[in-house]
Protein backbone atom coordinates (compact mmCIF):
# COMPACT_ATOMS: atom_id res chain seq x y z
CA UNK A 1 0.00 0.00 0.00
CA UNK A 2 1.57 3.70 -0.73
CA UNK A 3 2.51 5.67 2.43
CA UNK A 4 3.65 9.15 2.86
CA UNK A 5 6.65 10.30 3.91
CA UNK A 6 5.32 10.96 7.80
CA UNK A 7 3.36 7.32 7.51
CA UNK A 8 6.64 5.51 6.33
CA UNK A 9 8.93 7.14 9.33
CA UNK A 10 6.25 6.38 11.78
CA UNK A 11 6.03 2.39 10.34
CA UNK A 12 9.76 2.50 10.83
CA UNK A 13 9.47 2.85 14.41
CA UNK A 14 7.38 1.11 15.21
CA UNK A 15 8.87 -1.82 13.82
CA UNK A 16 5.97 -2.45 10.88
CA UNK A 17 5.32 -3.06 7.26
CA UNK A 18 3.35 -0.07 6.91
CA UNK A 19 0.84 1.90 8.87
CA UNK A 20 -2.90 3.59 8.37
CA UNK A 21 -3.92 6.96 9.28
CA UNK A 22 -6.07 6.74 12.62
CA UNK A 23 -4.09 4.04 13.92
CA UNK A 24 -2.35 4.15 17.18
CA UNK A 25 1.70 2.96 17.90
CA UNK A 26 4.56 2.45 19.61
CA UNK A 27 7.23 3.90 18.29
CA UNK A 28 10.92 4.36 19.29
CA UNK A 29 12.11 7.67 19.62
CA UNK A 30 15.42 8.40 17.95
CA UNK A 31 16.12 12.05 20.45
CA UNK A 32 13.88 13.60 22.94
CA UNK A 33 14.30 17.32 24.14
CA UNK A 34 13.62 19.27 27.16
CA UNK A 35 13.89 22.79 27.87
CA UNK A 36 13.99 24.88 31.30
CA UNK A 37 10.04 25.34 31.29
CA UNK A 38 9.39 21.86 30.24
CA UNK A 39 12.07 19.78 31.07
CA UNK A 40 11.07 20.57 35.45
CA UNK A 41 8.35 19.13 35.38
CA UNK A 42 9.36 16.13 33.29
CA UNK A 43 12.36 15.29 35.81
CA UNK A 44 9.70 15.05 38.57
CA UNK A 45 7.52 12.42 36.60
CA UNK A 46 10.48 10.43 35.36
CA UNK A 47 11.69 10.28 38.88
CA UNK A 48 8.39 8.98 39.91
CA UNK A 49 8.30 5.55 37.17
CA UNK A 50 11.26 3.62 39.15
CA UNK A 51 13.97 3.72 36.37
CA UNK A 52 17.48 4.57 37.50
CA UNK A 53 18.43 5.88 33.97
CA UNK A 54 17.48 7.14 30.69
CA UNK A 55 17.24 4.91 28.18
CA UNK A 56 20.01 6.07 26.33
CA UNK A 57 22.35 8.92 27.75
CA UNK A 58 23.02 10.23 23.98
CA UNK A 59 19.57 10.26 22.99
CA UNK A 60 18.00 13.07 25.45
CA UNK A 61 19.01 16.84 24.86
CA UNK A 62 18.30 19.58 27.45
CA UNK A 63 18.42 23.09 26.39
CA UNK A 64 17.95 25.42 28.61
CA UNK A 65 16.63 28.60 26.65
CA UNK A 66 13.53 30.27 27.85
CA UNK A 67 14.52 31.97 30.77
CA UNK A 68 17.67 32.17 30.05
CA UNK A 69 20.37 33.39 31.09
CA UNK A 70 18.44 33.53 34.39
CA UNK A 71 16.19 35.81 34.22
CA UNK A 72 15.23 36.08 38.15
CA UNK A 73 15.57 33.19 40.89
CA UNK A 74 12.86 31.02 40.25
CA UNK A 75 13.93 30.70 36.55
CA UNK A 76 17.46 30.05 38.31
CA UNK A 77 16.03 27.28 40.61
CA UNK A 78 14.36 25.52 37.02
CA UNK A 79 17.56 25.67 34.92
CA UNK A 80 19.66 24.12 38.21
CA UNK A 81 17.23 21.16 37.81
CA UNK A 82 18.53 20.20 34.34
CA UNK A 83 21.63 20.86 35.22
CA UNK A 84 21.57 18.48 38.22
CA UNK A 85 19.50 16.23 35.93
CA UNK A 86 22.16 16.11 33.27
CA UNK A 87 24.92 15.94 35.71
CA UNK A 88 23.35 12.88 37.73
CA UNK A 89 22.82 10.85 34.22
CA UNK A 90 25.74 12.10 32.63
CA UNK A 91 23.87 13.55 29.50
CA UNK A 92 26.33 14.47 26.83
CA UNK A 93 23.33 16.98 25.15
CA UNK A 94 23.14 19.54 27.79
CA UNK A 95 23.75 23.26 26.69
CA UNK A 96 24.89 25.35 29.08
CA UNK A 97 24.71 29.15 28.58
CA UNK A 98 27.38 30.74 26.24
CA UNK A 99 27.54 26.87 24.54
CA UNK A 100 23.58 26.76 23.72
CA UNK A 101 21.41 28.11 21.59
CA UNK A 102 17.55 28.56 21.03
CA UNK A 103 16.69 24.74 20.77
CA UNK A 104 15.41 24.60 17.17
CA UNK A 105 18.12 26.55 15.95
CA UNK A 106 20.64 23.95 18.24
CA UNK A 107 19.93 20.41 17.24
CA UNK A 108 19.42 20.85 14.14
CA UNK A 109 22.95 22.55 13.67
CA UNK A 110 24.98 20.21 16.22
CA UNK A 111 23.75 17.83 13.79
CA UNK A 112 21.65 16.03 16.41
CA UNK A 113 18.26 15.49 14.43
CA UNK A 114 18.97 13.82 10.55
CA UNK A 115 16.08 13.15 7.82
CA UNK A 116 14.20 9.76 9.11
CA UNK A 117 14.48 10.96 12.31
CA UNK A 118 11.39 10.04 15.17
CA UNK A 119 11.53 12.82 17.52
CA UNK A 120 9.70 14.46 20.68
CA UNK A 121 10.26 17.52 22.17
CA UNK A 122 8.40 19.08 25.06
CA UNK A 123 8.17 21.89 23.44
CA UNK A 124 5.48 22.61 20.65
CA UNK A 125 8.05 23.97 18.13
CA UNK A 126 9.36 20.94 17.84
CA UNK A 127 7.83 20.21 14.79
CA UNK A 128 10.67 22.39 13.12
CA UNK A 129 12.94 19.19 12.21
CA UNK A 130 10.42 18.24 9.19
CA UNK A 131 12.46 20.44 7.17
CA UNK A 132 14.84 17.80 7.56
CA UNK A 133 12.87 15.45 6.50
CA UNK A 134 12.23 13.62 9.56
CA UNK A 135 9.02 13.26 11.84
CA UNK A 136 9.12 15.64 15.15
CA UNK A 137 6.47 16.41 16.98
CA UNK A 138 5.39 18.29 20.38
CA UNK A 139 4.54 16.72 23.44
CA UNK A 140 3.85 17.63 27.19
CA UNK A 141 5.99 17.14 29.94
CA UNK A 142 5.09 13.68 31.00
CA UNK A 143 5.39 12.19 27.67
CA UNK A 144 8.80 13.55 28.00
CA UNK A 145 9.17 11.71 31.28
CA UNK A 146 8.19 8.89 29.85
CA UNK A 147 9.38 8.97 26.43
CA UNK A 148 13.11 9.41 28.84
CA UNK A 149 12.55 6.46 30.62
CA UNK A 150 11.34 4.00 27.22
CA UNK A 151 12.86 5.37 24.40
CA UNK A 152 9.44 5.00 22.75
CA UNK A 153 6.47 6.63 22.89
CA UNK A 154 2.65 6.13 21.55
CA UNK A 155 1.44 7.96 18.70
CA UNK A 156 -1.40 8.14 16.61
CA UNK A 157 -0.75 8.24 13.05
CA UNK A 158 -2.12 11.42 11.51
CA UNK A 159 -3.85 12.18 7.89
CA UNK A 160 -1.87 13.88 5.90
CA UNK A 161 -2.36 16.83 3.79
CA UNK A 162 -0.31 17.92 0.55
CA UNK A 163 0.60 22.00 0.04
CA UNK A 164 2.18 22.18 -2.80
CA UNK A 165 3.89 26.00 -4.13
CA UNK A 166 4.14 26.23 -7.53
CA UNK A 167 6.20 28.77 -8.92
CA UNK A 168 8.74 30.81 -7.84
CA UNK A 169 8.85 32.84 -4.78
CA UNK A 170 9.20 36.82 -5.39
CA UNK A 171 11.44 39.45 -3.68
CA UNK A 172 11.90 39.86 0.08
CA UNK A 173 9.34 36.76 0.25
CA UNK A 174 10.91 33.36 2.20
CA UNK A 175 9.27 30.78 3.84
CA UNK A 176 7.66 32.49 6.52
CA UNK A 177 5.57 34.14 4.30
CA UNK A 178 4.58 30.81 2.41
CA UNK A 179 3.56 29.14 5.77
CA UNK A 180 1.71 32.52 6.90
CA UNK A 181 -0.27 32.69 3.76
CA UNK A 182 -0.74 29.14 4.87
CA UNK A 183 -2.57 29.37 8.09
CA UNK A 184 -4.08 32.44 6.65
CA UNK A 185 -6.08 30.34 4.46
CA UNK A 186 -6.41 27.12 6.74
CA UNK A 187 -6.46 28.91 9.88
CA UNK A 188 -5.10 28.26 13.45
CA UNK A 189 -6.86 24.66 13.44
CA UNK A 190 -7.08 23.77 9.65
CA UNK A 191 -4.26 21.22 10.37
CA UNK A 192 -5.40 19.87 13.47
CA UNK A 193 -3.89 16.73 14.57
CA UNK A 194 -2.32 16.31 10.76
CA UNK A 195 0.53 16.22 8.94
CA UNK A 196 1.41 18.62 6.67
CA UNK A 197 3.39 17.91 4.07
CA UNK A 198 5.24 21.03 1.68
CA UNK A 199 6.05 20.25 -1.75
CA UNK A 200 6.48 22.02 -4.73
CA UNK A 201 8.91 23.92 -7.15
CA UNK A 202 8.68 26.87 -4.63
CA UNK A 203 9.83 24.81 -1.78
CA UNK A 204 12.37 23.08 -3.85
CA UNK A 205 14.21 26.26 -4.51
CA UNK A 206 13.38 26.84 -0.59
CA UNK A 207 16.81 27.13 1.62
CA UNK A 208 17.26 25.01 4.40
CA UNK A 209 16.82 27.90 6.93
CA UNK A 210 13.32 28.67 5.13
CA UNK A 211 12.38 25.07 5.26
CA UNK A 212 12.78 25.14 8.94
CA UNK A 213 10.86 28.48 9.47
CA UNK A 214 7.78 26.82 7.80
CA UNK A 215 7.99 23.61 9.16
CA UNK A 216 8.37 25.64 12.90
CA UNK A 217 5.12 26.92 12.44
CA UNK A 218 3.29 24.01 11.23
CA UNK A 219 1.55 23.57 15.07
CA UNK A 220 0.13 27.55 14.62
CA UNK A 221 -2.35 25.76 12.09
CA UNK A 222 -2.60 23.04 14.84
CA UNK A 223 -0.60 20.40 12.69
CA UNK A 224 1.27 17.27 14.28
CA UNK A 225 4.04 17.68 12.23
CA UNK A 226 5.26 19.89 8.81
CA UNK A 227 7.14 17.80 6.40
CA UNK A 228 9.18 18.22 3.35
CA UNK A 229 11.18 15.55 1.46
CA UNK A 230 14.51 15.48 1.55
CA UNK A 231 16.63 16.63 -1.08
CA UNK A 232 19.92 17.75 -2.58
CA UNK A 233 19.62 20.92 -0.25
CA UNK A 234 18.98 18.55 2.72
CA UNK A 235 22.15 16.18 1.72
CA UNK A 236 23.81 19.16 1.64
CA UNK A 237 22.75 20.24 4.93
CA UNK A 238 23.15 17.21 6.57
CA UNK A 239 26.38 15.70 5.43
CA UNK A 240 29.24 15.89 7.78
CA UNK A 241 26.92 17.32 10.46
CA UNK A 242 24.40 14.55 11.27
CA UNK A 243 26.27 12.69 13.93
CA UNK A 244 24.10 9.65 13.58
CA UNK A 245 22.91 7.40 10.25
CA UNK A 246 20.52 8.76 8.38
CA UNK A 247 18.07 7.99 6.07
CA UNK A 248 15.90 9.74 3.07
CA UNK A 249 11.99 8.89 2.98
CA UNK A 250 9.56 9.96 0.32
CA UNK A 251 5.91 9.94 -0.43
CA UNK A 252 4.62 7.46 -2.75
CA UNK A 253 3.30 8.96 -5.97
CA UNK A 254 -0.11 7.66 -5.32
CA UNK A 255 -0.05 8.22 -1.47
CA UNK A 256 -3.24 9.55 -0.02
CA UNK A 257 -4.13 12.78 1.45
CA UNK A 258 -7.03 13.42 2.89
CA UNK A 259 -6.63 17.48 1.12
CA UNK A 260 -4.35 19.10 -1.49
CA UNK A 261 -4.19 22.95 -1.19
CA UNK A 262 -2.12 24.27 -4.02
CA UNK A 263 -0.49 27.76 -4.51
CA UNK A 264 1.18 29.86 -6.80
CA UNK A 265 3.82 31.31 -4.62
CA UNK A 266 4.89 33.66 -7.46
CA UNK A 267 1.40 35.73 -6.24
CA UNK A 268 2.45 35.72 -2.50
CA UNK A 269 3.20 38.87 -1.57
CA UNK A 270 5.45 39.15 1.73
CA UNK A 271 2.62 38.57 4.73
CA UNK A 272 1.57 40.21 7.88
CA UNK A 273 -0.38 38.34 10.87
CA UNK A 274 -2.15 41.00 12.74
CA UNK A 275 -3.03 40.29 16.41
CA UNK A 276 -4.17 37.98 17.77
CA UNK A 277 -3.63 34.83 15.83
CA UNK A 278 -1.05 33.78 13.27
CA UNK A 279 -4.23 33.42 10.66
CA UNK A 280 -4.84 36.86 10.40
CA UNK A 281 -1.97 36.94 7.76
CA UNK A 282 -2.62 39.69 5.13
CA UNK A 283 -0.36 40.93 2.14
CA UNK A 284 2.27 43.70 2.98
CA UNK A 285 0.18 45.54 0.01
CA UNK A 286 -3.20 45.65 2.94
CA UNK A 287 -1.28 46.32 6.26
CA UNK A 288 -1.98 50.19 5.58
CA UNK A 289 -0.36 52.33 8.44
CA UNK A 290 0.70 50.90 11.59
CA UNK A 291 2.99 52.63 13.95
CA UNK A 292 5.02 50.54 15.93
CA UNK A 293 6.91 50.64 19.41
CA UNK A 294 9.09 47.66 19.08
CA UNK A 295 10.98 45.30 16.54
CA UNK A 296 12.10 41.90 17.42
CA UNK A 297 14.04 39.74 15.30
CA UNK A 298 15.12 35.90 15.63
CA UNK A 299 13.54 33.50 17.39
CA UNK A 300 13.17 29.47 16.30
CA UNK A 301 11.46 30.85 14.04
CA UNK A 302 13.48 33.36 12.22
CA UNK A 303 16.75 33.23 14.15
CA UNK A 304 19.20 31.75 11.19
CA UNK A 305 21.52 33.10 9.06
CA UNK A 306 19.44 33.60 6.31
CA UNK A 307 17.14 35.39 8.46
CA UNK A 308 19.84 37.92 9.79
CA UNK A 309 21.55 38.05 6.34
CA UNK A 310 17.73 39.25 4.99
CA UNK A 311 17.62 42.19 7.90
CA UNK A 312 21.42 43.18 7.58
CA UNK A 313 20.48 44.08 3.95
CA UNK A 314 17.69 46.17 4.43
CA UNK A 315 19.14 47.78 7.88
CA UNK A 316 22.70 48.02 6.37
CA UNK A 317 23.97 52.08 6.12
CA UNK A 318 20.45 52.66 7.88
CA UNK A 319 19.19 54.26 10.98
CA UNK A 320 15.90 52.64 13.33
CA UNK A 321 13.37 55.07 14.33
CA UNK A 322 13.94 56.96 17.00
CA UNK A 323 10.27 55.82 18.38
CA UNK A 324 11.25 52.10 17.36
CA UNK A 325 13.43 49.81 19.79
CA UNK A 326 15.24 47.18 17.81
CA UNK A 327 16.34 44.00 19.45
CA UNK A 328 18.28 40.97 17.65
CA UNK A 329 18.47 37.28 18.80
CA UNK A 330 20.96 35.25 16.92
CA UNK A 331 19.48 31.28 17.32
CA UNK A 332 22.72 30.13 18.39
CA UNK A 333 26.66 30.75 19.66
CA UNK A 334 27.93 29.83 16.24
CA UNK A 335 25.26 31.77 14.27
CA UNK A 336 26.28 34.90 16.61
CA UNK A 337 30.12 33.91 15.39
CA UNK A 338 29.11 33.58 11.83
CA UNK A 339 27.25 36.89 11.99
CA UNK A 340 29.91 38.49 13.33
CA UNK A 341 32.71 37.58 11.21
CA UNK A 342 30.24 38.20 7.93
CA UNK A 343 30.01 41.82 9.86
CA UNK A 344 25.96 41.62 10.02
CA UNK A 345 26.56 42.49 14.02
CA UNK A 346 28.08 45.78 13.18
CA UNK A 347 25.52 46.89 10.60
CA UNK A 348 22.56 46.18 12.99
CA UNK A 349 24.51 47.93 16.06
CA UNK A 350 25.74 50.88 13.67
CA UNK A 351 21.82 50.71 12.70
CA UNK A 352 21.21 51.69 16.79
CA UNK A 353 19.82 47.87 17.31
CA UNK A 354 20.45 46.01 20.26
CA UNK A 355 22.05 42.43 20.01
CA UNK A 356 21.59 40.03 22.44
CA UNK A 357 22.43 36.63 23.53
CA UNK A 358 20.40 33.51 22.12
CA UNK A 359 17.17 33.34 23.85
CA UNK A 360 13.14 32.50 23.57
CA UNK A 361 13.14 35.74 25.84
CA UNK A 362 11.08 37.83 24.26
CA UNK A 363 8.91 35.52 21.87
CA UNK A 364 6.80 34.29 25.06
CA UNK A 365 6.86 37.74 26.78
CA UNK A 366 9.42 36.04 29.24
CA UNK A 367 11.69 38.52 29.22
CA UNK A 368 14.42 40.68 26.87
CA UNK A 369 12.22 43.11 25.62
CA UNK A 370 8.77 43.41 27.11
CA UNK A 371 5.63 45.09 25.69
CA UNK A 372 4.17 47.95 28.32
CA UNK A 373 0.41 48.39 27.61
CA UNK A 374 -0.83 49.56 23.89
CA UNK A 375 2.96 49.10 22.23
CA UNK A 376 2.95 47.51 19.18
CA UNK A 377 5.87 45.08 18.22
CA UNK A 378 6.54 43.91 14.88
CA UNK A 379 8.43 40.48 15.34
CA UNK A 380 9.50 37.70 13.26
CA UNK A 381 8.38 35.03 15.97
CA UNK A 382 5.52 32.82 15.42
CA UNK A 383 2.70 33.86 17.92
CA UNK A 384 0.86 36.86 18.01
CA UNK A 385 -1.81 35.20 21.21
CA UNK A 386 -3.11 38.48 23.66
CA UNK A 387 -0.24 39.51 26.40
CA UNK A 388 2.11 37.02 24.28
CA UNK A 389 4.99 39.70 24.49
CA UNK A 390 4.13 41.44 27.88
CA UNK A 391 1.00 43.16 28.65
CA UNK A 392 -2.45 41.81 27.77
CA UNK A 393 -2.88 45.11 25.65
CA UNK A 394 0.12 45.16 23.62
CA UNK A 395 0.18 43.61 19.98
CA UNK A 396 2.28 41.56 18.25
CA UNK A 397 2.17 41.59 14.20
CA UNK A 398 4.28 38.33 12.93
CA UNK A 399 6.21 39.12 9.62
CA UNK A 400 9.97 38.03 8.36
CA UNK A 401 12.88 39.67 8.93
CA UNK A 402 13.09 41.48 5.66
CA UNK A 403 9.60 43.44 6.34
CA UNK A 404 10.75 43.42 10.35
CA UNK A 405 14.18 45.54 9.77
CA UNK A 406 12.12 47.89 7.02
CA UNK A 407 9.44 48.48 9.93
CA UNK A 408 12.34 49.26 12.37
CA UNK A 409 13.59 51.87 10.10
CA UNK A 410 10.24 53.27 8.84
CA UNK A 411 8.82 53.47 12.30
CA UNK A 412 5.55 51.69 11.09
CA UNK A 413 4.95 48.65 9.59
CA UNK A 414 6.62 48.75 6.06
CA UNK A 415 8.32 46.69 2.97
CA UNK A 416 11.96 46.29 2.38
CA UNK A 417 10.98 48.38 -0.86
CA UNK A 418 9.85 51.76 0.70
CA UNK A 419 13.71 51.98 2.45
CA UNK A 420 15.85 54.38 0.57
CA UNK B 1 -17.44 9.52 38.64
CA UNK B 2 -19.69 12.91 38.27
CA UNK B 3 -18.51 15.78 37.21
CA UNK B 4 -20.64 19.09 38.53
CA UNK B 5 -20.66 22.34 39.21
CA UNK B 6 -21.12 25.89 37.76
CA UNK B 7 -19.73 27.02 34.11
CA UNK B 8 -17.20 29.57 32.90
CA UNK B 9 -17.96 30.13 29.36
CA UNK B 10 -14.77 31.09 26.78
CA UNK B 11 -14.33 31.69 22.90
CA UNK B 12 -12.38 29.48 20.53
CA UNK B 13 -9.10 29.25 20.04
CA UNK B 14 -8.43 29.92 23.34
CA UNK B 15 -4.11 29.90 23.57
CA UNK B 16 -2.20 28.45 25.99
CA UNK B 17 -1.01 31.90 27.15
CA UNK B 18 -4.44 32.65 28.06
CA UNK B 19 -5.20 29.73 30.27
CA UNK B 20 -1.67 30.48 31.94
CA UNK B 21 1.05 33.40 30.52
CA UNK B 22 4.35 32.34 30.36
CA UNK B 23 5.45 35.39 32.61
CA UNK B 24 4.03 33.03 35.68
CA UNK B 25 6.26 29.53 34.11
CA UNK B 26 9.30 30.36 36.45
CA UNK B 27 8.03 27.88 38.61
CA UNK B 28 5.77 24.55 37.97
CA UNK B 29 4.36 24.67 41.63
CA UNK B 30 0.59 23.60 40.86
CA UNK B 31 -1.38 26.34 43.37
CA UNK B 32 0.81 28.83 42.17
CA UNK B 33 0.14 28.30 38.42
CA UNK B 34 -3.46 28.03 39.48
CA UNK B 35 -3.30 32.07 41.19
CA UNK B 36 -2.91 32.75 37.33
CA UNK B 37 -4.93 30.13 35.57
CA UNK B 38 -7.17 32.08 32.33
CA UNK B 39 -5.93 35.71 33.87
CA UNK B 40 -5.33 36.96 30.54
CA UNK B 41 -8.65 36.16 29.37
CA UNK B 42 -10.60 37.14 32.25
CA UNK B 43 -8.86 38.64 35.15
CA UNK B 44 -11.71 37.71 37.51
CA UNK B 45 -11.55 34.05 36.97
CA UNK B 46 -8.67 33.12 39.50
CA UNK B 47 -10.14 34.78 42.75
CA UNK B 48 -13.91 33.46 41.96
CA UNK B 49 -13.40 29.84 40.39
CA UNK B 50 -15.00 27.31 42.67
CA UNK B 51 -14.41 23.93 43.18
CA UNK B 52 -16.01 22.00 40.89
CA UNK B 53 -16.72 24.65 38.46
CA UNK B 54 -16.70 23.59 34.26
CA UNK B 55 -14.69 25.64 31.78
CA UNK B 56 -16.77 25.64 28.59
CA UNK B 57 -15.26 27.10 25.55
CA UNK B 58 -15.22 26.84 21.86
CA UNK B 59 -13.10 25.02 18.80
CA UNK B 60 -9.40 24.28 19.53
CA UNK B 61 -9.76 25.09 23.14
CA UNK B 62 -5.70 25.46 24.59
CA UNK B 63 -3.73 25.73 20.86
CA UNK B 64 -0.45 26.97 21.28
CA UNK B 65 2.38 25.72 23.53
CA UNK B 66 3.36 22.33 24.83
CA UNK B 67 3.40 23.65 28.30
CA UNK B 68 1.83 20.92 30.36
CA UNK B 69 1.11 23.98 33.32
CA UNK B 70 -1.55 24.95 31.44
CA UNK B 71 -3.61 21.36 32.58
CA UNK B 72 -2.05 21.40 35.89
CA UNK B 73 -3.16 25.39 36.06
CA UNK B 74 -6.84 24.30 35.41
CA UNK B 75 -7.02 21.38 37.69
CA UNK B 76 -4.96 23.14 40.61
CA UNK B 77 -8.06 25.86 40.15
CA UNK B 78 -10.33 23.27 41.36
CA UNK B 79 -12.05 23.13 37.86
CA UNK B 80 -13.26 19.73 37.31
CA UNK B 81 -13.76 19.43 34.14
CA UNK B 82 -13.54 21.26 30.96
CA UNK B 83 -16.15 20.71 27.72
CA UNK B 84 -14.88 22.19 24.30
CA UNK B 85 -15.64 21.50 20.56
CA UNK B 86 -12.01 20.33 20.05
CA UNK B 87 -9.05 20.75 21.80
CA UNK B 88 -5.60 21.22 20.30
CA UNK B 89 -3.58 18.14 19.89
CA UNK B 90 -0.89 18.77 22.70
CA UNK B 91 -3.17 19.78 25.17
CA UNK B 92 -5.76 16.90 24.88
CA UNK B 93 -2.35 14.48 25.48
CA UNK B 94 -1.30 16.57 28.39
CA UNK B 95 -4.92 16.58 30.12
CA UNK B 96 -5.11 12.92 30.02
CA UNK B 97 -1.69 12.59 31.45
CA UNK B 98 -1.98 14.69 34.34
CA UNK B 99 -5.99 14.00 34.75
CA UNK B 100 -7.72 16.53 33.71
CA UNK B 101 -11.14 15.58 32.41
CA UNK B 102 -12.02 16.55 28.97
CA UNK B 103 -14.68 16.21 26.79
CA UNK B 104 -15.17 17.58 23.46
CA UNK B 105 -19.49 18.53 22.00
CA UNK B 106 -19.30 20.83 19.80
CA UNK B 107 -23.70 20.99 20.50
CA UNK B 108 -22.66 20.94 24.68
CA UNK B 109 -20.40 23.96 23.91
CA UNK B 110 -22.27 26.57 21.64
CA UNK B 111 -25.41 26.12 23.87
CA UNK B 112 -24.37 25.74 27.51
CA UNK B 113 -24.32 29.73 28.37
CA UNK B 114 -22.23 31.34 31.32
CA UNK B 115 -23.34 30.17 34.87
CA UNK B 116 -25.30 27.25 34.38
CA UNK B 117 -24.94 24.48 36.43
CA UNK B 118 -23.92 21.31 34.68
CA UNK B 119 -23.35 17.47 35.20
CA UNK B 120 -20.80 15.16 33.47
CA UNK B 121 -21.07 11.17 33.75
CA UNK B 122 -17.20 10.62 33.43
CA UNK B 123 -17.50 7.18 32.62
CA UNK B 124 -19.95 7.68 29.20
CA UNK B 125 -19.49 11.05 28.38
CA UNK B 126 -22.90 12.67 29.09
CA UNK B 127 -23.16 15.97 29.61
CA UNK B 128 -26.85 17.12 31.25
CA UNK B 129 -27.66 21.19 31.96
CA UNK B 130 -29.05 21.63 35.16
CA UNK B 131 -30.23 24.54 34.09
CA UNK B 132 -31.89 24.19 31.17
CA UNK B 133 -32.65 20.31 31.15
CA UNK B 134 -30.96 19.38 27.57
CA UNK B 135 -28.04 16.31 27.73
CA UNK B 136 -25.60 16.32 25.39
CA UNK B 137 -22.76 13.26 24.19
CA UNK B 138 -19.19 14.09 24.17
CA UNK B 139 -17.23 12.39 21.92
CA UNK B 140 -16.76 9.04 23.08
CA UNK B 141 -12.74 8.47 24.80
CA UNK B 142 -10.15 6.49 22.73
CA UNK B 143 -9.28 2.87 24.59
CA UNK B 144 -5.93 3.36 24.73
CA UNK B 145 -6.94 6.46 26.76
CA UNK B 146 -9.33 5.12 28.93
CA UNK B 147 -5.91 2.41 29.68
CA UNK B 148 -4.67 5.26 30.65
CA UNK B 149 -7.04 6.62 32.79
CA UNK B 150 -7.76 4.00 34.53
CA UNK B 151 -4.32 3.21 35.29
CA UNK B 152 -4.75 6.31 37.15
CA UNK B 153 -2.74 8.72 34.64
CA UNK B 154 0.36 8.05 32.26
CA UNK B 155 3.23 7.87 34.73
CA UNK B 156 1.32 5.08 36.35
CA UNK B 157 0.80 3.44 33.36
CA UNK B 158 4.52 3.73 32.16
CA UNK B 159 5.61 2.53 36.11
CA UNK B 160 3.44 -0.34 35.81
CA UNK B 161 4.88 -1.53 32.50
CA UNK B 162 8.32 -0.87 34.01
CA UNK B 163 7.47 -2.95 36.23
CA UNK B 164 6.52 -5.94 34.22
CA UNK B 165 9.53 -5.88 32.00
CA UNK B 166 11.78 -6.52 34.55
Amino acid sequence: MPMTLTEKILAAHAGKEQVVPGELINARVDLVLGNDITAPVAIREFEKIGVKDVFDRDRVALVPDHFTPNKDIKSAEQSRLLREFAEKHDLPHYFEVGRMGIEHCLLPEQGLVGPGDLVIGADSHTCTYGALGAFSTGVGSTDLAAAMALGETWLKVPESLKFEFGGELGPWVGGKDLILHTIGDIGVDGALYRAMEFTGSAIEGLSMDGRLTMCNMAIEAGGKNGIIAPDGITREFVEGRCRRPYQFYESDVDAKYQKTYSYDASQIEPQVAFPHLPENSRPLSDVGNVEIDQVVIGSCTNGRMDDLRAAAKVLKGKKVHKNVRLIIFPGTQEISLQAMQEGLLQIFIEAGGAVSTPTCGPCLGGHMGILAGGERCVATTNRNFVGRMGHPESEVYLSNPAVAAASAILGRIAGPGEVD
Amino acid sequence: MKLAGRTWKFGADIDTDAIIPARYLNTSDPQELAGHCMEDADPSFPARVKPGDIIVAGKNFGCGSSREHAPIAIKAAGVSCVIAGTFARIFYRNAFNIGLPIFESYEAAAEISEGDEVEVEAATGRIINRTTGKTYTATPVPPFMQQIIAAGGLIRYVAEKVRKDV
